[in-house]
């Protein structure tokens, strides 16, 4: 057989490019074309030089396979460029600003990485001795402490992994808590500019979900809240209010006291969706405006990569009233200064309470060095400066380009950390979706789209705080462009974009018949 | 036959005690490509105002409510082989579900087709 180095198949030279002549590999220049790598494996290549397997008497009772196994082979070299290639179709924080709201997509500080490495750290064993592995312990209970103090909260739970198994952790808190004063309550209420995660995982916890809807200006509309939890009387019905502060629309909720104490009156809690936490830390305690729960986001607020480089990391901060009921294992420290694991052979007096727990072991340990190593070489007045950071630049990308964009919430005051347009005002015929693709070419991986669903069109912007001016100017610069040709109707923008390593993919058909699993082109066509 | 909407743009066709329901060309046209619809089982019954359905599209997903109160007697299967019928035909061969009505008076709290026609010209 022929070995296809180059990954060239016939109909690459067909596939599109967008301008001069097409090359005969496909490749052009160090835009490499990439196949799958099942079609340039082969099984009579390999990385690795195993012994012969011995001779062994077969027991399967013909039960052995039959056909190929159908893995791929590939020397390591092979291998490594495989990977390498296609790397460089993608877009990463590394390569440039990366604009997603609600996603915090801030530049991870190399110190993190080299905290996270030290052996001492990155070898450990979970079931290792506990006097073994007293710095890790240290390392969590330190973390915790910080995320306590900033955010006025009486208890933290480490072991959720990522933010929606911390609203979870949140919601099964406040159930536990029901629970024990024997009160059954069955409906969870979501705002409209909530997180699309928070019904999701009021649903998965089997509440009712019922909607709370915004008012003109993007907010709560508490007079809806009050009403809503004045039905029923003593009988009320409503375990929890799910909330995100800042909201979805990019605005902080002025009112968030009066509708904590209108919640508490009603014997509910308040679980707040802390992800948007980068706008106010530093700044502002949940704690002190009446929040039971609310999850932190350790790859959004405090550095560690996401977005393909994860995995997440969601420690959940309790209240008063909800920290007897924290999950297991917890970390704590006696006089002597020596740290202690909590689990359920030694939970005692103080945690009989605990609802159980969240996960195997501790938690995404390699997050919390990351997430600790942030917050000491910030301190406490960098933390701040963080929010405030993050706010400017938003409010800038906001103010830049509300003239050319449609700002909704323009009128309702600053933003937050993020700024929120709509699709109003561009040519018929023009969508969100076309802005967004034509940022790709303009070398931008889009903003948010289509969410929050109380803004037609919506594109989310979300900048953080590790961009400069310089950058931030030439972001606002190419979605202003990008935006003039929407509005001005310009054609070549609905067949953006048209540098990508591929052109405008069809998410219907992907969506209505997707292909999950790769079939050789002849066995697909035999299988009709 | 006659046809009525909801704020929430779903259409209801009522004959007899038997009431059809879709969601109207306007609904679609929001929504974009529909690419997935979970229809309600034979037997269920609702509330008006009940999530009755769901409709996914490239853009979002979103609940269909249930326009009356009834018994469902039959889903459009069609539209889980051919969820883009929802698009092509929103307000004909795009029915989702038909219901045995319980209470017919709800119906006069619906909208007739001039007034939904007036009701989205204002959103």
């Amino acid at each position: 057989m022929t070995i296809n180095q180059s990954g060239w198949r016939p109909e690459m030279a067909a596939s599109g490019t967008a301008t001069g002549a097409p090359t005969a590999t496909g490749n052009r220049a160090l835009m490499l074309e990439e196949p799958l790598i099942f079609e340039i494996g082969s099984a009579d290549r390999t990385g690795v030089d195993l012994e012969q397997a011995p001779a062994v008497q077969n027991r399967l009772g013909g039960m052995e396979r039959s056909a190929p196994i159908g893995l791929p082979g590939l020397s390591e070299q092979e291998t490594v460029r495989h990977y390498t290639r296609l790397s460089r179709q993608n877009y990463a924080i590394d390569l440039g600003l990366f604009p997603l709201g609600s996603c915090t997509m801030k530049h991870n500080p190399r110190l993190n990485e080299k905290v996270a490495r030290m052996p001492g750290f990155a070898d450990l064993h979970p079931l290792a001795p506990q006097s073994a592995v007293q710095g890790a312990l240290g390392v969590i209970h330190e973390l915790g402490e910080w995320l306590k103090t900033l955010t006025g909260m009486a208890a933290v739970a480490m072991s959720p992994k990522a933010g929606a198994h911390g609203e979870l952790c949140g919601l099964l808190a406040i159930r536990a808590a029901l629970e024990a004063r024997g009160d059954a309550r069955k409906v969870i209420l979501v705002p409209e500019s909530a997180h699309g995660t928070n019904p999701a995982t009021a649903a998965f916890c089997g509440y009712a979900v019922e909607d709370i809807p915004a008012t003109a200006e993007g907010r709560v509309d508490l007079a809806a809240l009050q009403a809503r939890l004045a039905v029923g009387g003593p009988d009320c019905n409503v375990a929890a209010v799910m909330i995100t502060n800042p909201n979805t629309c990019g605005l902080f909720e002025r009112e968030m006291k009066k509708i904590a104490d209108a919640v508490h009156a009603a014997g509910a809690f308040v679980y707040c969706d802390g992800a948007n936490f980068n706008a106010i830390v530093g700044r502002v305690r949940p704690g002190d405006l009446g929040v039971d729960a609310m999850h932190i986001n350790l790859h959004k607020t405090f550095s560690t990569p996401h977005g393909g480089g994860g995995p997440g990391s969601g420690p959940v901060v309790l209240s008063e009233a909800l920290a007897p009921f924290a999950p297991l294992p917890i970390v704590e420290k006696d006089a002597a200064g020596v740290f202690h694991l909590i689990e359920e052979e030694t939970a005692g007096q103080d945690h009989a309470q605990n609802f159980g727990r969240m996960v195997a072991f501790h938690g995404q340990m390699g997050m919390f060095t990351r997430a600790l190593a942030y917050i000491l070489s910030h301190g406490a007045d960098g933390l701040r400066q963080v929010a405030e950071d993050a706010v400017l630049n938003a409010n800038y990308i906001l103010r830049s380009l509300e003239d050319v964009l449609d700002a909704p919430f323009g009128g309702s005051g600053p933003c937050m950390h993020e700024a929120l347009f709509s699709d109003k005002g561009v040519a018929e015929g023009f969508t969100t979706l076309d802005i967004a693709k034509g940022l790709i070419d303009e070398g931008y991986h889009p903003m948010t789209m289509y969410f929050p669903l109380v803004v037609h069109g919506a594109m989310l912007i979300e900048p953080t705080e590790t961009e400069s001016k310089a950058a931030l100017d030439q972001f606002i610069m190419a979605l202003r462009s990008v935006a003039e040709r929407a509005k001005a109707g310009d054609e070549a923008l609905k067949g953006a974009p048209h540098f990508a390593p591929r052109r405008r993919l069809d998410e219907t058909l992907a969506a209505r018949k997707p292909k999950l699993v790769w079939e050789e082109a002849a066995l697909a066509e035999a299988a009709g | 036959m006659s046809r009525y909407f909801t704020e929430d743009h779903e259409w209801v066709d009522v004959a007899g005690d038997i009431a059809t329901v879709g969601i109207t060309n306007y609904a679609q046209e929001q929504l974009g490509d529909i690419v997935f619809v979970e229809l309600p089982e034979e037997g269920k019954t609702f509330d008006k105002g009940d999530d009755a359905a769901v409709v996914e599209s490239v853009k979002a997903a979103s609940d269909v409510y249930s326009p009356v109160s009834g018994e469902v007697i039959e889903a459009n299967g069609a539209l889980e082989d051919e969820p883009a019928l929802v698009n092509s035909d929103a307000e004909e061969d795009g029915w989702f579900f038909k219901l045995r009505l319980t209470d017919a008076s709800e119906l006069d709290s619906l909208m007739d087709e001039a007034a939904y026609t007036k009701f989205v010209a204002g959103l």
